[in-house]
This record gives structure tokens, sequence and C-alpha cells, in this order.
């Protein structure tokens, strides 16, 4: 071995040490206060559940069972766990729907806000989320208050004249959408904004000699500067909205139920702790695996590693 | 005078040592959100020079999860009725004996012996109410006084009802509907509850909440409801009536306990005596707008509430309220079921 | 040019962004506008009135939570911001070495557990430490809010410094700089729009969690979402709309500050 390459490993195992160092607050503070506790959820998954909630310190593997299989209630047939797969299909469904929604609007939005002159820029960056200050609850009864029947919304159509009707929007799959994009705007604003703050216009110029067009430019040039931000963006506002079950409830019915309220339910009046333990592990291993699979794929011929 | 200080030094880092000095002016208050009076406190605070805190829980499992794991600090909780035999069984409430209290005089005699608390050992009444349907009778004429608004619902209610997301208040009203008793595992029964409700559930508008808006403003004509809540309906908008199911309907009443494991007990059972005062009873009910189980109250109550429909249980419709009780597991676990299965 | 071509511009995109303001502020609007309601409902007006500024204001238990709000969001979102920096220094502009994904993965770990999960694990683990060490203050809602708002932080910081190369960075080390100057002069301006960005989505992200703080706290230690969770059952009130709009007010209160510093700083 050289000595030059002597050095070079030298060199890359004390910035790997340091790399570790860095990082070290970051994994211990989650390992006390996110992960490590977890492994009391995982444990009790394979416990049987107390009379009235809590646990039983007795093995069980009834709740691993029940989150794949279920025995019907009332003649007995083994069958899978259609319950379950249909709101965990309805939850993955609204969270890609809102994460393609707070794309679209959010986009736009973080281009404008990184486009302005730099002393404005952070104002703007502020406005986006100073209606986030407000409670979420009361913000989505705002929200109600905007859409009813006689609503902020309608009253002003009709004022106007542009419709003869109020349109009945509250409980709907729109006020959903509406819903959702509203609450998790920012958490797709923000990432993007981080990402396109720094796009050198000079490369963009040089994309309108090449291609021409605008929308060229923006698939071509800006859209691959950004994707950072676009993945950061899509998992922020994805797995989050994947437990959210307030916004449907209040905007759109809560007729159907969602991956949020089926666990908080094991939790709480259902009484059944393990299954609701043995549901959010197997959530969670579902999404830890897509979101790898994601960020791999997606982070592929990106400048990830610089 | 030196050896007085000294002396009182000592006694007082001995006090604090062992918590003793907490039971001089504290007491730690666990009680369901926006549902504590602040005057009531406030009175209590003057009277007996007492610092009361007051920490809120959105439900009964998360109260007693809480409380289980210990560590909370909490001095008085006020569970329903329903969750109380888990909190007995689980040894973590005090027998206070309220009965024995000075007050216990003005407790209006059906409260007393109540399947939770026979006697009243353990506990002293805070709220009661009932869970029925709420109708607006600007769009529905007929009987209110019936499950079937939202079970089997009359045409021009169809796509306008409001059903509460709580298993434990929907169910019973179900199974009663069929005329069966809560906790039943009836299979045949339960059977015709979960067609019945998979029939019914398309013709909803909405699984939520019966905030004041949503019927006042006309979101939802009829639903299930809490009595309060209907009732404070009703006073911004006129045609809101509340029915009480004849099949049946569930009644609950939140209680006082004071916790095993307080740091003060004796400003906690000054509490539980203080609040069987008519006076002061009036005073929660003003502010929580439920009925409280205290004698001689109706005097001090607000002029609204006097003679509400919704506070004051008609004599004909109060044989068909039943108790709120918790379930056996095994019948628990089936309503979790049906209770998903309705909303997959 | 007589009308100058911007490179900049994308056409609607103005627009859009517009109309994503007007409707992100109209729903708050409304609040506002019932903040001042005489009756007792959030959306049926019956007339102007104060009253319910004057009950919060005079609702201890309600200025305890804001207060206890605002505590706790700016302790955890400042200390998830710091870790999150470090975090996404560490593991961004590098080769792939040993443990990388790993360590990816479990700083993004608290994204994927459902709330009421890591609400219980909590709830069990650190009432076991309350009663061993006897101490119940504010650190456990701090530390429990910090662990969640990490991700929140990291993932907008780690794709400012994807997109950043590292010639600047070499550069200023080719001038003799330190590791520390170059952070200081090089790093930390470039990377301060992802901060930024940051610093503000965790802050948010604390100030409205309910599940894990309502299992977390002790006694008296409620704060306005936990507060305000117990009135979904119940009433609400336009008290409630009350303080959202000092909030409101004290934010734009800051912006505004934050306005004219900037341009001072840079005249």
């Amino acid at each position: 071995m050289s000595a030059a390459s002597e050095a070079e490993t030298r060199f890359e195992r004390e910035d790997t040490r340091r790399r570790w160092l860095l990082s070290t607050p970051a994994l211990l503070i989650i390992l006390v206060a996110a992960v490590g506790p977890l492994l009391v959820v995982l444990l009790y998954s394979f416990l049987a559940p107390g009379s009235y909630g809590d646990v039983r310190w007795q093995f069980s593997s009834d709740a691993w069972f029940n989150v794949f299989l279920e025995r019907d209630i009332f003649d007995d047939t083994l069958a899978p766990a259609w319950a379950h797969l249909s709101i965990f299909w309805r939850s993955m469904k609204l969270a890609f729907i809102t994460t393609l929604l707070t794309l679209v609007f959010g986009f736009p939005t973080a281009y404008f806000i990184a486009t302005r002159d730099e002393r404005t820029r952070e104002i703007w960056l502020f406005l986006i989320t100073i209606p986030f200050w407000t409670n979420l609850l009361i913000r989505t009864f705002a929200l109600q208050e905007v859409i009813r029947q006689e609503g902020l919304l309608n009253t002003l159509l009709l004022k106007l004249g542009l419709i003869s009707q109020p349109i009945p929007m509250l409980f709907t799959d729109f006020a959903i959408g509406l819903g959702m994009t509203y609450v998790y705007l920012p958490l797709m604003v923000l990432p993007l904004y981080a990402s396109m703050e720094r796009i050198d216009f000079r490369i963009v110029e040089a994309g309108y000699d090449l291609y021409a067009s605008r929308f060229g430019v923006l698939r071509r040039i800006i859209v691959p500067l950004v994707k950072p931000g676009i993945i950061a963006g899509s998992i922020l506002v994805f797995i989050p909205s994947l437990g959210a079950y307030v916004t449907p409830r209040v905007l759109g019915g809560g007729k159907s139920m969602m991956l949020g309220n089926l666990i908080e339910l094991q939790f709480g009046q259902g009484r059944n702790w393990p299954l609701g333990a043995a549901l959010s592990i197997a959530l969670m291993a579902i999404v830890m695996i897509a979101l790898l699979f994601y960020v791999r794929n997606a982070s592929r011929g990106g400048p990830t590693h610089g | 005078m030196q050896w007085k200080q000294t002396v009182l030094g000592l006694g007082l880092a001995l006090a604090g040592s062992t918590g003793l000095a907490h039971a001089e002016g504290e007491l730690n208050i666990y009680n369901w959100g926006n549902y504590t009076s602040a005057e009531l406190i406030k009175k209590f605070e003057d009277t007996y020079k007492v610092k009361v805190t007051i920490t809120d829980y959105d439900s009964n499992d998360t109260a007693l999860a809480k409380v289980r794991q210990g560590g909370h600090g909490f001095d008085i909780v006020v569970p329903s009725g329903a969750s109380l035999p888990a909190w007995i069984n689980d040894g973590l409430l005090l027998e206070t004996r309220p009965d024995q209290m000075e007050n216990f005089k003005n407790m209006d005699p059906q409260w007393v012996d109540v399947p939770f608390d026979p006697g009243r050992h353990y506990t002293v009444p805070w709220q009661w109410g009932t869970t029925g349907m709420t109708v607006n009778s600007s769009v529905y004429k007929g009987d209110p006084n019936t499950s079937a608004i939202f079970l089997d619902p009359p045409a021009e209610l169809v796509g306008k009802i409001n059903v509460l997301p709580e298993l434990t208040d929907i169910m019973p009203l179900a199974i009663m509907y069929f005329g069966g008793e809560q906790c039943t595992s009836d299979k045949e029964l339960l059977r015709k509850v979960r067609d019945k409700l998979v029939e019914a559930k398309p013709k909803w508008a909405s699984i939520d909440y019966g905030n004041v808006e949503k019927y006042a403003k006309g979101d939802a004509a009829a639903g299930t409801n809490y009595n309060g809540a209907s009732f404070r309906a009703r006073l911004l908008n006129k045609d809101i009536v509340y029915g009480y199911p004849k099949e049946g309907y569930p009644v609950w009443m939140d209680n006082v306990a004071v916790l095993k494991d307080a740091k003060n007990v004796e400003n906690a059972k000054l509490f539980q005596n203080f609040i069987m005062d008519p006076q002061n009873a009036a005073m929660i009910s003003a502010f929580a707008r439920y009925a409280n189980g205290i004698k001689g109250s109706e005097q001090y109550l607000p002029e609204d509430m006097k003679t509400a429909p919704e506070i004051n249980v008609p004599a004909e419709f109060k044989a068909a309220g039943k108790f709120n009780v918790t379930c056996p597991a095994e019948a628990q676990a089936l309503y979790t079921r049906i209770w998903t299965e309705i909303q997959k | 040019m007589a009308r100058s071509f911007s490179v900049r511009a994308q056409p609607g995109f103005t627009t859009v962004a517009l109309i994503c303001f007007f409707l992100l502020y109209l729903p708050i609007a409304t609040l506002v506008v019932y903040a001042f309601n005489a009756g007792t409902s959030i959306a049926i007006w019956e007339g102007f009135s104060l009253r319910w500024f004057h009950q919060a204001w005079n609702n201890s238990q309600v200025i305890d939570a804001s207060i206890r709000s605002v505590q706790i969001a700016t302790a955890a979102a400042i200390l998830a911001t710091i870790c999150a920096t470090m975090a996404a220094l560490a593991t961004t502009r590098t080769r792939a070495y040993r443990g990388l994904t790993a360590k990816y993965a479990f700083i993004n770990a608290p994204l994927m557990v459902p709330e009421i999960v890591t609400a219980v694990a909590l709830l069990i683990v650190f009432s076991r430490v309350k009663i061993a060490t006897g101490y119940s203050g504010l650190g456990y809602l701090i530390l429990a809010h910090t662990a969640f708002c990490i991700p929140f932080a990291y993932l907008p910081i780690r794709a400012r410094l994807e997109a950043m190369d590292l010639s600047l960075e070499t550069a200023a080390a080719d001038l003799y700089a330190t590791r520390w100057q170059a952070f200081r002069r090089v790093t930390l301006p470039l990377l301060w729009p992802g901060i930024l960005a940051g610093l503000m989505l965790a802050f948010v992200i604390s100030l409205d969690d309910v599940v894990i703080t309502e299992f977390v706290k002790s006694g008296g230690q409620d704060t306005l979402p936990t507060y305000m969770l117990g009135q979904l059952r119940r009433v609400v009130t336009p008290e409630m709309n009350a303080i959202s709009t000092v909030f409101l007010a004290i934010s734009i209160l800051i912006v505004t500050v934050f306005f004219f510093i900037s341009r001072k700083r840079d005249v």
C-alpha cells in the first residue's frame, strides 16, 4: 500500500468517525424519546389484551393473527381481514392524493417565494407558516365555515351571481382534498423552497438558449435541480397524512375509517392494545420499506452524493 | 427566638421531604376538558386557601392509562360511571366514604345506590346526561323519541344525519333498538344490529361530534347527540328538539373520585364535600350545561336550564334510560369488530 | 429589449401562488371575525364584542397553556433544528459509508410511527422515570417534542445540502480556514434557507401536537391543543378564536419587525 492511499484511508476513517459524532445528538434523542420506547410496543403486540385496556402478561399471537386474518363474528369462517385492508388502502389513497395536490399547489408557491427579491423572501416564507400558528382543530372548523351550505364561499358566489343555488361542498371528497391540502401545504412548500432558493438562474438562462420553451426549462432544468426538495416534501406530506383522520372527519364527514382512527380505537374504546400495537408495527414496517425504496429510486442520478 | 426559627425550618424541611407540605395548600384535579367551572374553583380556593391545578383529559381510556402507569401527581379524577369498575378493581381509588360526609344529605337519593358505586363509598356525582336524538323540527315533524331517527331514518332526514363517533354510545342505542340488553353477546341479535347499521350508514351525512354549529347551521338535520350539546344548539336555533329514544337510551354520569396515590387527600375530600353543596353544584351545571346529582341545586341554576327538557328528563321517558356500563372484554371485542366493519 | 424577458417567470405560477395565499388566509379571516362575536358560537354572528378576549385573559388555565405551548415549541424547535443540522451534515455529500442508510431510516423513524403508539410507549417509559427521579417538569414534553420534530427539520435541511456542492468549502480549506471557520463563513450562510425552513416546520409541528402531549404531560401541563381537545366533545366557543387571533397578531408583529430589521441591515 502506498503512503498516499494509506493517508486517504486514514482520512476516510477520520471522516466517518466525525460523521458519527455529528449525528449522535439526533440519534440519541430519537432513541430515548421515540424509537427506544417502541420496543415496549413491540413486546405488547405479543401479549393478551387486559379486560379494561392495557395488557395481560401472557403470551399471545392473536394480535398479529388479527392484523391479517379474521374469523367471521357470526359463522366463524376464516378470511383475510378485509376491513383492515380496505381501511389501509383508503388511507394510502388519501395520502397519495394529498401529496400530489400539495405538490401541484406547493411547487408554484415555493417557486414564487424563491424568486422574490432577497429581502422579502423570508417574509413570504413566514406568511406561509403563520396560519399554522393557530390550532389545527380551530383551523379546520374555520374551513368548515368557509365551505358549508350557508358558508362564506357559497354566500360570496351567490352574491356575485355566479351560482343560483349553494353548492354542497361540506362532507364531500372535494372538502377532504381541500382540507388536506390546506393542512399539509407548508410541509411541501418549505422543503421545496429550501432547495429552490439557490437555483442559479444563469443555468436557466442557458436553458432558454437551448430549449426555448418555458415548460422545457421547467421540466429539464428546474425540476431536476429541486429534486431533493421534492423528495423531502413528498415524504413529509405522505407519511404524516397516512395517519390523518381529524380533517377527513370534520370536513369529509368521517363516515369511513382511516388508519389513524382504526389504531386509536384499539388503544381507546376498543380496549385491545396488542392489536393496536401490531397494526402500527405492521404499518411502520411497510412505510419504512417503501421509504427506503422510494429514496433509493428517486435519488438515482440526482445530485445526491456530491 | 432563634430556636423557634430552627424548629420551624426543620419542620418545613421535613414536611417538604415527606410531601406533607402539599397538603397545606394544593389540589391537583384531573378532569375532562372544558368541564370545570372557573368560578367554582375560585370559590374553593378562597374558602380553603388551597391552590388548585386543573389538567384536562379527553377520554376515560386516556385518564385510566395515565393513572395506571403512575407518576402523574393527580389527586382527583372524574371518570364516567361506566369506567369506574376498572378504576375500583385496579385499586386506583381511595375509599373516602363520601356517604359519611357532611353535605351528603344533599345527594339526590336516586343517585346514591348506583350500580358502579353502591352506597357511594368512593365517588360524588359531578354531572350526568343522556345520549339521545337531536332533531330539527322544521325538517322532520314526526316523533323524535326513537332511535329510528338514525337507524330507520324517515325520508326527509336521509342524508342529513350525524352520528357520534363513539362506539360506546352507538352500540347500546342500536342494541336497545332491537330490544337487547347492553353488553349482550347474543349473536342473533348482534347480526341484526350489524345489518341495520350497515343498511343505515349510507343514509347518514357524517360520523362526527354534534357540535352546536352543525345543527344550528343546518349541516345536519338530525342525529345522535348528548343532551347538553342539543340544549346549546336549541338556544341558537329554536327548531332543534331533543328526543329520548323509547327503545332505550344510555345515561352517563361522571363522578369525582380521589386517587389512592393522591398527595393531598384532605383537600381532595374537602372538594368532594364542597361540590355536594347545592349552590356549588349549580355552578358546575351553569358552566358545563348538564345536570348534577344534588337536591336543591335547581333554584341556583340559570333560568334557561331550570325547565329545559334536555336537562330535566320528562317523567314518561325516565324508564327507558339505562346506565352506560363497560362491557366484558368478549362482548367489547365483538362490538369493536362491528364498529370497524360498518366503517371499513 | 423593450419588454425584458424574465428567466425567472413561469406561466401561471404567480397566479397559483397568490390563490394559495388567499385560500390559506380565508379561513383565518373568518376565525378572526368570530373572535369578536358577542354570541357563544364560532359560526353564528350575534354582534360585536370583546367578551371572549376578556374571558381568555381572565382564564389562567388558557393563558398558562398558551405560554407553555410557545415555550415547548420554541425549545423543541431550536433543539431539533440544531440536532437535525448536524445530522444532515453527517449524512449528505459523502460516499456511502457503513450505517448510512440505517442512520437515515432511524432519523426519519419518528415520522412513521402513528402518534398514539409513540404516545403510549412514552407514557409507559416516562412514568417509570417520573417515579424513579421524582422530576415531573416540562423536560419530558420538550424531549418528546424534540424527537418527533427532528425529521421535520432534517428533511428540508438535507434537501438544501444535497443541492450544494463541496467546492466552496474545499476552496475555503485551501485558504487555510479551519473547519469551524469554513462552516461558519461558507456552509452556514449557504445552508441558512434550509435551516430556516426546518426551524419553522419544527415550530408549527410542535405547536400543534396533541396526542403525544396528552399522554406525556404531568399535572398542570396542558398545552393549547390539549386544552382545545377537551372542547371537541363539549362545545367550542370563540374563546379559542380570541387566543388564535392574539397569536396571529403576535406573529404578524414578529414578521413586521423582522422585515424592518432586514431592511436596515441591507441599507
